[in-house]
């Protein structure tokens, strides 16, 4: 008389728990996540029977619904084990494999079980083939979420870091761009930059190229835009910081920068404070100018 | 039909925007305002632009034009309090107001014309204080 498919799975699992989970060790060792050396052998075994203990207790529950409700805690189990494996930066292939061969030893039990019986066989494979499959596909939903997180994080750094705009002196701003500009990019800094200009009445803004790597025709036809921005806001605009080898390449391509720029952000400072009607002195003089 | 009004301050004739400007309210600005130059002699124009939200290319040409005029008269032009969203939009449109001095504030633009003024009233004769 053939078995319920459930019912087969839930037998084998509990009565071959040894020579599945040894198969189970045996075939994860052959995987590449080991020998890529993010986990070692002891911690990866510790998952696989947390999560071989969480799939036999699930089954004795609630059937073969791996959606349902008895699997939560095995979901939950296998999607922490997901998140850490996209965080140390596992291939897809390592994280689906985790679950995926768990399937060749469990067959086999059930094959070794119920071998002569096709019909209790069949509806063993199929049902455990149904709840793998499923924890599999759940798996990698869990690992691509985690990794389009860590992709949206770092975007956001990136771009919170690339466009801050610091306040030097009363009404002097400065503006460190590092990266490439490019025009979405420029819309952001010359809003910020302006948004600063009002916020600060700043009479000065310098813009500083240190970090940008190389100025074409297109840099500098943004870095002149957002100077003339500014300007129609009533700040004057300097640019510093073009290293000698651009400068160079930008005579050569005959890139003009039609703004009043210095070599460097404290020959540029020290214009500011110039033209704000400031002076930096010493305080004391030094002790060789005391002569 | 609506008018802008025109203050007139010393000799600096002052325009504040706090209306939607349309092309027909632009024009209009434009010719009164070139004859009270010529009636008051202003020396300079301040147009106070902070109210105005939104701008195309015939708002920015008419304030080049006005600029213009103002100059073949001898006043000098300012225009203070632009917005951001204002400035990157000329700037987009390729209107970047050459030959029209900007400030950030009506204040800062009755500085920056006075300290002209002044420099204008003073070559020559107090030379000092424009170099100091």
């Amino acid at each position: 008389m053939s078995m319920d498919g459930a019912e087969v799975l839930k037998r084998t699992l509990i009565e071959d728990e040894a020579a599945i989970l040894d198969a189970w060790y045996a075939s994860l060792r052959e995987g590449t996540s080991l020998q890529s050396g993010r986990i070692r052998e002891a911690e990866l075994q510790t998952q696989a029977k947390a999560v071989y203990g969480q799939l036999r207790d699930a089954l004795a529950n609630g059937g073969v619904d791996a959606d349902g409700e008895q699997y939560t805690l095995l979901r939950e189990a296998l999607a922490d084990i997901s998140r850490s494996r996209a965080i140390q930066g596992f291939t897809p292939t390592d994280t689906a494999n985790f679950v995926f061969s768990l399937k060749a030893p469990v067959f086999a039990a059930i094959g070794k079980a119920h071998g002569t019986d096709a019909a209790t066989l069949a509806a063993g494979t199929w049902a455990a083939s149904k709840v793998l499959d499923r924890l599999g596909l759940h798996t990698m939903e869990v690992f691509l979420a985690s990794r389009e997180e860590v992709i949206g994080r770092q975007g956001q750094e990136i771009a919170e870091l690339s466009t801050p705009v610091v306040r030097l002196w009363d009404g002097i701003l400065a503006l460190p761009l590092i990266g490439t500009l490019d025009s979405a990019r420029t819309g952001v800094v010359m809003e910020n930059l302006l948004q600063a200009i009002v916020d600060e009445e700043a009479e000065i803004a310098i813009i500083d190229i240190t970090g940008v790597p190389t100025v074409d025709t297109l840099v500098a036809q943004h870095l002149l835009k957002t100077v003339a921005a500014a300007r129609l806001m009533g700040a004057d605009c300097f640019v510093s910081g073009i290293r000698p080898q651009i400068a160079q390449t930008m005579v050569h391509l005959g890139v003009e920068l039609n703004v009043v720029s210095k070599a460097t952000l404290a020959d540029a400072f020290a214009l500011a404070l110039r033209q704000t009607g400031r002076k930096v002195v010493r305080q004391q003089a030094s002790a060789e100018g005391r002569r | 039909m609506d008018r802008i009004p025109i203050l007139k301050l010393g000799g600096v004739l002052i325009v504040t925007i706090q209306v939607d400007m349309h092309d027909r309210l632009a024009l209009a600005l434009e010719e009164d305002l070139t004859a009270m130059i010529v009636r008051t002699g202003a020396r300079a124009v301040l147009i106070e632009i902070s109210a105005l939200e939104i701008v195309d290319s015939f708002i920015g040409r008419m304030l080049v034009s006005i600029a213009a005029v103002s100059r073949v008269l001898d006043a000098d032009t300012v225009v203070a309090g632009m917005r951001p969203a204002v400035a990157i939009t000329l700037v987009e449109l390729g209107l970047e107001l050459t030959g029209i001095k900007t400030a950030l504030n009506v204040e800062r633009g009755m500085a920056l014309i006075q300290s002209r003024l002044a420099e204008e009233d003073g070559f020559g004769g107090d030379r000092e204080a424009h170099e100091g």
